[in-house]
């Protein structure tokens, strides 16, 4: 089963698939230029020394995000039976 | 084919450089060029154009090399200046220069260019590092998967570089193709299509129709009056804007809609370019365990100290004994200088201006200065060239957040080590404007290269004695620079409190993968380019300063030397701050380097403004204490160099870089003010003692 959360939710080295970018502006160019568009998939890797930000794995390169921001991006994920 | 374009023409031909950050196109222009342009392993190390001739295989190219950009949609300043170069400049072939490590994202870059350029050659670098990781690209078919040349590369074996120069010669010869058309969702499709057909005449083949239609619907009008403007032509008729209307209604998108749209086609098509190009074999990667340690949890704290200190060490226990044999070189050498001008019969006076004033001054600048710097600035490289400054910025991005900056302003301190004035530069790589000034105003707490030596020399003197000298000095060191951090971080948040209102913005920071830095020609590349420009620096600043002080000094009104009536002045000033008129005299004759403030302090303290033949440390020590210092005056002196105005030439780059007045006369106050009040509390503390 999918569930649709936060980018921030997810756990580290699992992966998702992103649903919708929430962030307007200039910035919003940014994250689409790295490839942060609706049906990629992204991975999360490790955390930084203060767990902001957090670096992930988006289309072969490891890119480092604020949680304010990938609070604000949605993606899709295999829901957790644990 | 080369004698082909000899015959042609007798112009250079240029061949623009392009590429996303981190691909090694700097390493590439350096392969190809006279210059040498520092290459680093993070994004913004090239913030403007740089043209120079190609040195090998076909000496009628001129190479430029453009800033490393993600896209050419112009959010930064840096990828409006290429993507201004790719549509206004007589190009005649551009090369985008991927990785093969990281196609997948640098097509996209790719994509943009091949719409709004006709003559392109896809090179594919860094194959060796690729095939390492177990990746394999088929080049051949990316190539006819996009129908365009693609060449592959490793640019730092110039063997390889051999296929692309003809590639590139064969395409500034015959091929020129179409512009790549992207297909675009329906309705902007639609919307494209009708736009452009009345905008093809008027574009007159300078500029792609297409990409005029796509920039109008986008609303990016400044670009299409530039573009009338550079290519002499006319695009905004009203017939125009009567289309775009009804374009627009067919489009029935917004900005923001339109924009995606573009995106992910791009990304689409790049997809399908890449189709059965990369082959993975599943290798484990050692590198996310390094990165795992060096961005831990307390292991990424620890690191980054730990290589701080061992760089200082190395340093300082590796200048010593280079600077003692240079500084006896040269006393020898100025007996020669000295019998030499006697043979000469040169008046006294001129003789003692030259010896004393500017040979001796310049003497010791380069015997003081250089052993530090041609040690740090190469070790400092190598962990740049190694990858391992992004990781910084990542580790500290939480703190500076706090404070209302981003991380990237660690990059910015990064290179303040070097240069500040680099480091003014360098902040462009900050998106919001806030936090680029932010990080120009706080970037000289950074002690700059032109420091450090005076900052080695005062901790090694006063602080680090005892058995274990080099390390104590170096634990020192890094004390000063942890110091200077710190208060990069109040003066951020005092900043954006005040003068710069308001919060972090968005931040993402690409993390690129470790390089193997290729040692001996980054050592040898560091000495021969930066070190030597620095040193070039501080010694057109020594001997006209050394000459002048000598005159001060020698020139007397009523009994007293001028330099005398001066240091005397400042003497008040001073003594309240724990320092002595002399100290203050030499930082504000430093002003246009701070290299030569302590052979100055030594000028003023020897009788008659001249340096003490072959001084050693220990006897630079003595004169000092016998000029009254004491810890106190050390400790004081040491933060003063830490916090007080910049140089000047940082100073005029600050006003460049931010075109306010009022920016740089802040950040000409605001370190003084702050060493000054960190001088009193010194003071006052050391006076309950």
């Amino acid at each position: 089963m999918l569930e649709i959360t936060k980018l921030s939710n997810i756990k580290p080295f699992k992966t998702a698939r992103v649903v919708k970018v929430n962030i307007n502006g200039d910035m919003r160019r940014r994250f689409l230029d790295i490839g942060l568009i609706k049906g990629e998939i992204v991975k999360r890797l490790y955390n930084s020394p203060f767990n902001d930000p957090v670096a992930y794995l988006i289309r072969d390169n490891v890119i480092a995000i604020r949680k304010k921001d990938s609070d604000n991006i949605l993606v899709e994920v295999e829901k957790d039976y644990e | 084919m080369s004698k082909t374009i000899t015959k042609n023409s007798q112009k250079l031909i240029t061949v623009a450089l392009s590429g996303n950050a981190n691909v090694g196109k700097s390493t590439l222009y350096n392969a190809f060029t006279k210059k040498h342009r520092h290459t680093g392993n993070w994004t913004g190390k090239t913030v403007s154009n740089e043209l120079s001739q190609s040195r090998f295989y076909n000496k009628n190219l001129e190479f430029a090399d453009l800033p490393g950009t993600y896209s050419l949609l112009n959010l930064s300043k840096e990828e409006e200046i290429a993507r201004d170069f790719l549509l206004f400049n007589k190009i005649g072939c551009t090369v985008v220069v991927c990785s093969a490590l990281s196609l997948k994202r640098n097509l996209n870059l790719a994509l943009q260019i091949l719409e709004i350029n006709k003559r392109v050659v896809i090179c594919v670098n860094l194959l060796d590092e690729a095939e390492k990781k177990g990746i394999k690209v088929d080049l051949k078919r990316l190539s006819q998967n996009l129908g365009v040349s693609v060449v592959g590369i490793c640019a730092h074996k110039k063997k390889t570089l051999i296929p692309l120069v003809s590639e590139i010669e064969r395409t500034i010869a015959f091929s020129e193709r179409p512009y790549l058309k992207i297909n675009y969702p329906k309705n902007l499709e639609r919307a494209v299509t009708f736009l452009e057909a009345p905008l093809k005449k008027l574009c007159q083949k300078k500029i792609n129709p297409r990409f005029v239609a796509l920039k109008l619907l986008e609303g990016e009008e400044k670009l299409i009056l530039k573009a009338e403007k550079e290519l002499n032509i006319k695009i905004l008729t009203k017939d125009i804007k009567n289309d775009l209307q009804t374009a627009r209604l067919l489009a029935n998108m917004s900005p923001n809609e339109i924009k995606d749209d573009i995106v992910s086609a791009l990304f689409k098509r790049a997809d399908e370019a890449l189709e059965g190009v990369i082959t993975k074999e599943q290798k484990k990667d050692k590198m996310l365990k390094i990165d795992k340690i060096l961005t831990g949890k307390f292991s990424g704290l620890i690191a980054m100290l730990l290589l701080l200190m061992t760089v200082f060490y190395l340093t300082i226990i590796g200048a010593n004994y280079p600077s003692q044999m240079l500084s006896n070189l040269f006393s020898i050498a100025e007996g020669y200088l000295e019998s030499f001008l006697s043979l000469l019969n040169t008046p006294p006076f001129l003789k003692d201006l030259i010896c004393f004033g500017a040979f001796r001054t310049t003497a010791f600048i380069v015997s003081v200065m250089l052993p530090p710097m041609a040690i740090f600035f190469p070790l400092f490289t190598l962990l740049e060239e190694l990858g391992f400054l992004p990781r910084i910025a990542f580790n500290l991005d939480r703190p500076f957040k706090a404070t209302g900056a981003c991380g990237k302003q660690a990059l910015t301190m990064c290179m303040g080590f070097g240069c500040n004035a680099v480091g003014v530069t360098g902040a462009r790589i900050i998106n919001s404007p806030r936090e680029r000034i932010l990080s120009i105003i706080t970037n000289s707490l950074v002690p700059c290269n032109g420091r450090f030596p005076f900052l080695i020399f005062l901790i090694t003197m006063f602080l680090g004695t005892g058995s274990k000298s080099s390390l104590v000095s170096a634990a020192f060191l890094s004390l000063c620079v942890v110091v200077s951090i710190i208060f990069t971080f109040i003066v951020n948040s005092i900043l954006s409190k005040t003068l710069l209102k308001g919060e972090a913005s968005s931040f993402v920071l690409e993390l690129p993968d470790f390089r193997r830095p290729l040692v001996l020609k980054t050592i040898w590349q560091s000495i021969s380019q930066k070190t030597v420009s620095v040193l070039f620096r501080a010694l057109i600043a020594a001997a006209p300063m050394g000459v002048l002080i000598f005159i001060l000094a020698n020139t007397s009104i009523y009994d007293k030397s001028l330099l005398m009536y001066v240091v005397e002045f400042l003497n008040p000033v001073g003594e309240l701050l724990g320092l002595d008129g002399a100290v203050l005299t030499a930082f504000i004759l430093g002003f246009p380097a701070n290299e030569i403030v302590l052979p100055i302090i030594v000028m003023i303290y020897s009788f008659g403004g001249v340096i003490e033949d072959s001084l050693s440390n220990a006897s630079i020590k003595e004169l000092f204490v016998n000029n009254g210092w004491s810890v106190l005056t050390a400790v004081n002196t040491l933060v003063f160099c830490l916090f007080h105005f910049p140089c000047s030439t940082t100073l005029l780059t600050i006003k460049k870089e931010t075109g306010s007045l009022k920016w740089t006369l802040v950040s000409f106050f605001l370190p003084l003010l702050l060493g000054m009040a960190i001088c009193i509390v010194n003071k006052l503390i050391f006076s309950m003692f």
